[in-house]
C-alpha cells in the first residue's frame, strides 16, 4: 500500500490542470438537453479531442493516451475541479466504448471509436421498452436478419440524449422464437436512418433529456451487429457493469459537489439553520471521500490485474443516494429561496445550480437499474441469499 | 499509488483467521462468560506462538516489525470472531506506545524489560486513556500505562485501585481505575505526553474501527445464513425483498467503510498530521455499519434474535460496547467538523490523499517515531 502519487502521476495532474485552465469554457454551457447546448457541448468534445483528452484511457490509435485507471481518476479530479462541461457523449465514451473494445471487431473499432472520441458521433442508449424496464429481459423490439441487413421494428424508450444524438446502441430480439435472456443482440443504429422516429420526452426539469424511439422497417447493415448474434444479454451486462461501476460516475463529481456544499454552508454561516444541516454537510463530504477511496481501491486492484465483480452494484446505490443527499442538504441551506429558478445572473450567482442538480438527482436511483434491483443483485450475488 | 494490501499481509490475516475461527466459537465465548477470569489461556498461548504479541515491535527489539496497515487486517479478524481477550489492544495500542517510549528514551530503562516480557508472554500490559472511563481486563494485566491530563504513567497493577463494572457485553471485564499520578510513575508529560496520548487515541480509534468492521461481517454472515435456513410461507425468509434489502444496505455501508479504515491505517502510519481526520472518519464509518448490522441482524432473526440462546447477541453486544470506546460519535464528529470547516481546509477531489506533495515534512513524522516504521 502506498497512498502517494508518483512523480509521473503528479506531472500528469499538472498537465491536465494546465490544459484545462487554458481551454475549459469560462462560463457554463447551456444544458446539453437543448439544441444550442448540445451543439456547444459537441464543440467542447472536439476541443477536448484535439488536445487528445477525449478519453485518456483509450489506446492512442483511437484518440486516447493509453492511461491507466489511476491516471483516469486524476484526470477526472482535475476535470471536475476545473468545472469543465458535462460529457455529452458519456453513453458513447463510458459505456459503448469499453464494450466495443471488448467485443467489437477491428473494423468496428476503427469505424466507431475515433469518431466517438472526437465528438463527431454522439451516442444514445436503446435498452428499455414500455414493457421492459426493470425487467429488461422482456425486450420485444425486433431485428430480423434479411441477407446482409437487419430490419428493425418496434419501440425503445427512456433513451438518454437521443433527441439530438447521431447513433444509438440498442438491444434487440434477433431470434423471434426466443424468450427472456436468449436471442437478444446488440446492434448499432444511426438515428438518421429511414424509418426511425425520435419523439422527445420532457423530463422533470422541463428539458427533453430523453426520448422514445420508433423503428419502422429500419434497415442497418449486419456490420452493425456488436459481438455475436444472440449474445446481446451478456454484452449488455458488461456495459451495465461499466455504467454502475468505475466510469460513468467518477467520485470526483461528488467530491466537487460536496466541496461546493461545504462552501455554501460557510457562506450561510450566519443563518439560523437547522442544527442537523452541519452534520449532513460533513457527512456528505465524508461519504464522497469514501466513494473516492473505494474507487482508488478498485482501480488499484484492476491495475494489478484483478477484476470487478457484482459489488459494482454497491456503487450505484451509494453514489445515487449520496447525490440526493448532497442536493437536499444544499436546498435546506438555501431555505425558502431554494425553490427559485435561477433565471437571472444575480439569482444564478446566489443560488448556483443546486435546484437543477436536485431535480436531476431524482433520476439517479432509477436509471442504470433501479436501486431496488441493485439491492436484489447485492443480496443474491454478493451475499448469496436465495432468489426465491 | 497502490491502494491494495500485499499478498503477505493477506496471508497473515488468513492464517490468524483460520486459527481464530477454529478456536473462538460461540460456545467457547459463552464458557468464558461463566468463568471468573473470562480468559482462555490456551488460546493466548497459541497466539503467542504465532508471534501475535511481537508483531508490532521492530526487529531490533526482537519483534516482527509490522505496522498499522498490517495490523488493521488482524484487528478485523479478531472482531470477526468477537474475540474476548484484548489482543487487539496489546497489538495496536500498547505495543506502539511502548515503542514510542523507547524511541524517545523515556522510562529510564524500565520499559525494555516490560517489552521483553510481553513478547515472551510473561507479562501483560493494558493502556488506559482519559477518553475511556473504563479499562478492559485491567485485573489480568501486570502493568498499566495510564494517561492523566497530559501525563503518561506506568504503574504496576497493584498500585492502582480497581473497581469492577459490568458491561452489556459479558465478554468485557471492565474496571474503573484510580491512581495517584506520582512523579515516580511518570514516563512523560507536557507536550511529549500529549503527543503520546494523541497517538494512542488515534491508534485506539483505528483498532476499534477495524474490529467493528469484522463484527459487521460476522453479523451479516449469521443473518444471511439464518435467512436462508428459516422457512415461512413455504420458502426461505431470505427470499423476501424486504429482508434482502436490509442486508444489502449493510453490505453497501460495509463496502464503503472498508477503504476508509484502510486509509486511516495508512495515515496513522505515514501521514500522522492527517490522522485525526482519517481515524475519526474511520471510527464513524465503522460505527455506522456495525450499528446497522446489529440492528438488522436481530430483525432478520425474528424472535430468535431477541433470545439469549442466539449467537447474534455475542456480536451485537460487542458492537454496542465498542461504539463509544476510543471516542463516541460526538467526539469524532467534532474532530471532523473542526478540520473540515476550518477556513483554509484543503478539500475537494484533488486532496483525497492529503496535500499534493510527494514528501511529508520530517517534522510531522517526528511526532511519533514508531509510526514511521510501519511497513508498507
Amino acid at each position: 500500500m502506498d497512498l502517494t502519487y508518483t512523480p509521473e502521476q503528479e506531472m500528469f495532474r499538472a498537465e491536465v490542470r494546465d490544459w484545462l485552465a487554458l481551454h475549459s469554457p469560462t462560463k457554463p454551457l447551456a444544458s446539453f438537453d437543448t439544441e444550442a447546448g448540445f451543439a456547444a457541448h459537441r464543440e467542447w468534445e472536439k476541443t477536448l479531442s484535439a488536445g487528445n483528452w477525449g478519453m485518456v484511457t483509450w489506446p492512442e490509435a483511437y484518440g486516447g493516451r493509453g492511461c491507466d485507471l489511476i491516471q483516469w481518476l486524476i484526470f477526472e479530479e482535475e476535470y471536475y475541479r476545473a468545472g469543465a462541461p458535462g460529457r455529452v457523449n458519456q453513453n458513447g465514451i463510458f459505456l459503448l466504448g469499453p464494450t466495443l473494445m471488448e467485443y467489437g471487431s477491428d473494423e468496428q473499432k476503427a469505424r466507431f471509436l475515433p469518431a466517438m472520441a472526437s465528438g463527431e458521433e454522439i451516442w444514445a442508449q436503446g435498452w428499455s421498452e414500455p414493457n421492459a424496464g426493470s425487467d429488461m429481459a422482456a425486450i420485444r423490439c425486433q431485428a430480423r436478419r434479411e441477407g446482409g441487413e437487419y430490419v428493425i421494428n418496434g419501440q425503445k424508450i427512456w433513451s438518454t440524449r437521443a433527441v439530438y444524438a447521431d447513433w444509438l446502441f440498442g438491444l434487440f430480439r434477433t431470434d423471434p422464437d426466443s424468450e427472456r435472456h436468449q436471442g437478444l443482440s446488440k446492434i448499432l443504429v444511426p438515428l438518421t436512418a429511414q424509418g426511425v422516429t425520435v419523439r422527445p420526452i420532457r423530463q422533470l426539469n422541463g428539458l427533453s433529456g430523453f426520448a422514445e424511439i420508433f423503428f419502422d422497417d429500419v434497415r442497418v447493415p449486419a456490420f452493425n451487429l456488436l459481438g455475436e448474434e444472440g449474445a446481446g444479454w451478456q454484452i449488455a451486462m458488461a456495459t451495465a457493469g461499466f455504467e454502475r461501476g468505475l466510469m460513468l460516475r467518477s467520485p470526483a463529481r461528488f467530491q466537487q459537489a460536496s466541496r461546493r456544499l461545504v462552501e455554501l454552508y460557510r457562506q450561510h454561516g450566519e443563518d439560523r439553520l437547522d442544527p442537523s444541516v452541519e452534520d449532513d454537510v460533513v457527512r456528505c463530504y465524508m461519504d464522497a471521500e469514501a466513494y473516492a477511496l473505494s474507487t482508488y481501491q478498485t482501480a488499484s486492484r484492476l491495475v494489478k490485474g484483478g477484476g470487478i465483480g457484482p459489488e459494482a452494484s454497491c456503487n450505484k446505490i451509494f453514489w445515487s443516494e449520496l447525490d440526493l443527499r448532497i442536493h437536499e442538504t444544499a436546498l435546506r441551506i438555501l431555505g425558502p429561496r431554494a425553490e427559485l429558478q435561477p433565471d437571472s445572473a444575480l439569482l444564478a450567482d446566489e443560488l448556483g445550480s443546486w435546484l437543477d442538480g436536485f431535480l436531476f438527482a431524482q433520476s439517479g436511483s432509477i436509471y442504470a437499474g433501479t436501486n431496488e434491483i441493485q439491492r436484489n443483485i447485492i443480496a443474491e450475488r454478493v451475499l448469496g441469499m436465495p432468489r426465491r | 499509488m497502490d491502494f491494495t494490501f500485499s499478498a503477505e499481509q493477506l496471508e497473515f490475516r488468513d492464517a490468524l483467521n483460520a486459527l481464530l475461527r477454529e478456536e473462538v466459537t460461540g460456545e467457547r465465548i459463552r464458557a468464558r462468560w461463566e468463568s471468573n477470569t473470562g480468559w482462555d489461556e490456551g488460546l493466548e498461548a497459541q497466539l503467542l506462538s504465532m508471534g501475535v504479541f511481537s508483531l508490532m515491535f521492530p526487529e531490533s527489539l526482537g519483534g516482527l516489525g509490522l505496522g498499522m496497515v498490517d495490523s488493521v487486517l488482524l484487528a478485523e479478524a479478531c472482531g470477526r470472531v468477537v474475540l474476548p481477550e484484548p489482543v487487539v489492544e496489546t497489538m495496536m495500542i500498547a505495543s506502539p506506545l511502548l515503542v514510542d517510549i523507547l524511541d524517545r528514551g523515556l522510562g529510564n530503562g524500565s520499559v525494555q524489560a516490560i517489552v521483553d516480557d510481553l513478547m515472551a508472554g510473561k507479562s501483560r500490559i493494558a493502556v488506559s486513556h482519559p477518553i475511556n472511563p473504563h479499562l478492559n481486563f485491567a485485573a489480568r494485566a501486570d502493568w498499566i500505562m495510564a494517561g492523566s491530563g497530559d501525563g503518561v504513567y506506568l504503574l504496576p497493577v497493584d498500585a492502582i485501585q480497581l473497581t469492577a463494572r459490568k458491561s452489556v457485553d459479558p465478554s468485557r471485564r471492565l474496571t474503573e481505575i484510580r491512581f495517584d499520578p506520582l512523579p515516580e510513575y511518570c514516563l512523560a508529560q507536557g507536550e511529549v505526553g500529549a503527543a503520546l496520548l494523541r497517538a494512542v487515541l488515534n491508534r485506539g480509534g483505528l483498532a476499534t474501527a477495524a474490529q467493528l468492521l469484522g463484527l459487521a461481517e460476522n453479523l451479516i454472515q449469521q443473518s444471511v445464513q439464518y435467512a436462508g435456513d428459516r422457512t415461512q410461507f413455504g420458502r426461505p425468509v431470505g427470499a423476501n425483498q424486504a429482508v434482502k434489502h436490509l442486508l444489502a444496505d449493510v453490505a453497501v455501508q460495509l463496502e464503503y467503510a472498508r477503504p476508509v479504515i484502510a486509509r486511516a491505517a495508512y495515515t496513522v502510519g505515514f501521514s500522522p498530521e492527517r490522522a485525526d481526520f482519517a481515524v475519526s472518519h474511520a471510527k464513524l464509518a465503522a460505527t455506522r455499519v456495525a450499528a446497522l448490522a446489529a440492528r438488522y441482524a436481530i430483525q432478520v432473526h425474528g424472535a430468535m434474535g431477541y433470545t439469549w440462546e442466539c449467537d447474534v447477541q455475542i456480536a451485537a453486544k460487542r458492537v454496542w460496547a465498542l461504539i463509544s470506546e476510543w471516542g463516541e460519535e460526538g467526539f469524532h464528529k467534532n474532530r471532523i467538523h473542526e478540520w473540515l470547516l476550518q477556513p483554509n481546509a484543503l478539500i475537494g477531489p484533488e486532496y483525497t490523499f492529503g496535500r499534493r506533495s510527494l514528501m511529508i515534512p520530517s517534522s510531522d513524522v517526528g511526532q511519533c517515531a514508531s509510526t514511521a516504521r510501519t511497513t508498507k
